[in-house]
């Protein structure tokens, strides 16, 4: 049974009647189980080309579905539906309902590049994850999720001075994301630190907050990046087929 | 081997002016301990981390070429990285750059928008600490300098993931006796083991912490995480060696948290490579930067006698 069939067997879509009797014979219970029987009418012909389009997601085409990625998958290890090779087929057939069942998991890949390292045909799987939870954010499918809202502060930084403030990108992301600064074990780490009493080393800290690293004349490289970036954001909604506002065409 | 990579240029990267500063301290101390010199780059940017490939790739090969270029400028042809995050990302700008016409072509366009030198392939040869030390100094060349042996210090050496993955990017590696494997790294085995130190047998060199998402998925990351420290523990060693300040930092970090959360409490303890290597050479640990680690290993320095 090819992967993706793996649907057909969900509870939902399995019948079994507890009293059945057909031409005199008893088949109540398992024995009369059915897979219901379903017509796919939903195919996303484009899949595959939208994802082709993102960063990242360039090389799907080449997956012969080898499941090297999988294998190799820290992810998957801790959580089974995890699985790169079964996101990739569904894209590759354009199955995007069945894809997007899995929108609130295809964010978490790590990027350890285990999948990279081991594909024997260069798909770039991690690219692929990052492109395939872009693409979902940027359907409409999935609110932004964590990780790209960390993503977004952290490059926002380095796009606007070069380089970042660890400090900062802590503090914007917990505010953005709705959580408090003083968690147990965020205080736990300072107050570790502290009993040390490396003064200079906080002082430090406390001083690349209020003046922030910043790399010298970096206003020309600022305004290239951002013209870069605009120019992509605009590239990536017309292969999606969206409009300004997010809404399909 | 010793002459090779007596001079190089210096790429400290973010990390190592912030959270990661204990690995800059002790680096520079070990290369001023060896007699190695490192300038670093004049006005260099973020190489773009793990975050920027996610707005998009290329930019991300841009911003490590613009540090690639600097050093170029300066008249170096080696850059060393001890974060594994920069070597990562200069080692797949390299790649990139010789072969990929679309990241030759952004790199070019947004060079000369941005007004300084476009960086071409082959030009500048990135390195690791690790590297450099290997090569440089070499196991013989450490022997010949530990003046604080780490002998009776079980370590697990943990490379994590940006240092050998994917292999692509790493063309000097898997070449046979000598160089460094991507499947089974030991540089830093054979630098500590040549500082004195008792190296452990541990499965998980490469596997990875969860440092991409330390913060915005910190439930999978302190399951990462506490996977490395009890198998480390399980392993027999007093210490987890670290090369990159993101692992560095993540390790630290999740360790707190699986006590927090868990209630999974673990005591083996996290020191970079370099402060490992510079205690062993006779530096102080607060020369090393011991005292900004945020977890504490001054028990475990004072009973092996290395402080």
């Amino acid at each position: 049974m090819p992967i993706h069939e793996k649907s057909l067997i969900r509870p939902e879509n399995l019948i079994e009647h507890e009293k059945l009797v057909i031409d005199g014979i008893d088949v109540s219970g398992h024995w009369s189980t059915f897979i219901e029987s379903r017509a796919l009418t939903d195919y996303n012909e484009n899949l595959q080309d939208e994802i082709e389009a993102l960063g990242g997601g360039e090389h799907i085409s080449r997956c012969w579905q080898c499941g090297s990625c999988t294998n190799a998958c820290t992810v998957n290890a801790i959580n089974p539906d995890f699985n790169p090779r079964y996101w990739i087929y569904l894209i590759r057939l354009g199955m995007e309902s069945e894809l997007v069942r899995d929108k609130d998991i295809i964010w978490q890949c790590v990027s350890c590049n285990k999948c990279t390292y081991a594909c024997p045909r260069d798909v770039n799987p991690e690219g692929v994850m990052k492109a395939t939870a872009h693409w979902l954010e940027l359907k409409g499918h999935t609110e932004k999720k964590p990780s790209m809202v960390f993503d977004e502060a952290f490059s926002h930084q380095v796009f606007e001075t070069g380089k970042i403030e660890e400090g900062l990108v802590l503090r914007q992301f917990l505010a953005r994301t709705g959580q408090p600064l003083a968690q147990p074990w965020i205080v736990a780490l300072i107050t570790g630190l502290l009993r040390r009493f490396p003064i200079f080393y906080l002082i430090r800290l406390g001083l690349a907050a209020v003046f922030r690293p910043r790399t010298r004349s970096w206003g020309k490289a600022r305004a290239a990046i951002n013209d870069y970036v605009a120019e992509r954001e605009a590239a990536n909604r017309q292969a999606l087929r969206l409009d300004a506002k997010g809404a399909d065409r | 081997m010793t002459g090779k990579y007596e001079k190089v240029a210096y790429y400290p990267g973010c990390a190592l002016e912030g959270t990661g500063h204990a690995y800059n301290r002790s680096t520079k101390a070990v290369g001023e301990a060896l007699g190695l010199e490192v300038v670093e780059l004049k006005n260099w940017n973020c190489c773009g981390a793990m975050e920027v490939k996610n707005v998009d790739p290329k930019l991300q090969t841009y911003l490590s070429a613009r540090n690639l270029s600097i050093a170029q400028d300066m008249g170096f042809d080696t850059v060393m990285a001890p974060c594994n995050g920069c070597y990562h990302n200069l080692k797949k700008a390299e790649y990139d750059l010789a072969r990929d016409a679309d990241s030759k072509e952004v790199n070019a366009r947004l060079s000369s928008k941005a007004g300084h030198r476009t960086y071409e392939a082959g030009k500048v040869e990135t390195i690791h600490a690790l590297d450099w030390i290997k090569h440089s100094i070499g196991e013989e060349g450490i022997r010949e300098r530990v003046r604080n042996s780490l002998s009776g210090l079980k370590v697990a050496n943990y490379y994590g993931c940006m240092y050998t993955r994917p292999r692509h990017i790493f063309p000097e590696k898997d070449k046979g006796p000598g160089s460094e494997s991507t499947a089974k790294p030991h540089f830093m085995d054979d630098i500590l083991e040549a500082a004195g130190a008792e190296n452990v047998e541990y499965p998980l060199k490469t596997a990875c912490c969860g440092g991409a998402h330390a913060l915005s998925d910190s439930d999978t990351s302190t399951k990462l995480v506490l996977n490395l420290l009890t198998t480390a523990e399980a392993c027999g060693a007093d210490v987890i060696a670290t090369e990159c300040p993101t692992c560095h930092t993540g390790l630290e970090m999740h360790q707190v948290r699986a006590e927090k959360v868990l209630g999974r409490k673990t005591k083996v303890k996290i020191l970079y490579f370099t402060q490992l290597l510079g205690m062993a050479l006779g530096l102080s640990p607060r020369k090393v930067g011991v005292h900004e680690n945020f977890s504490d290993s001054r028990d475990l320095i004072r009973e092996k006698g290395l402080a």
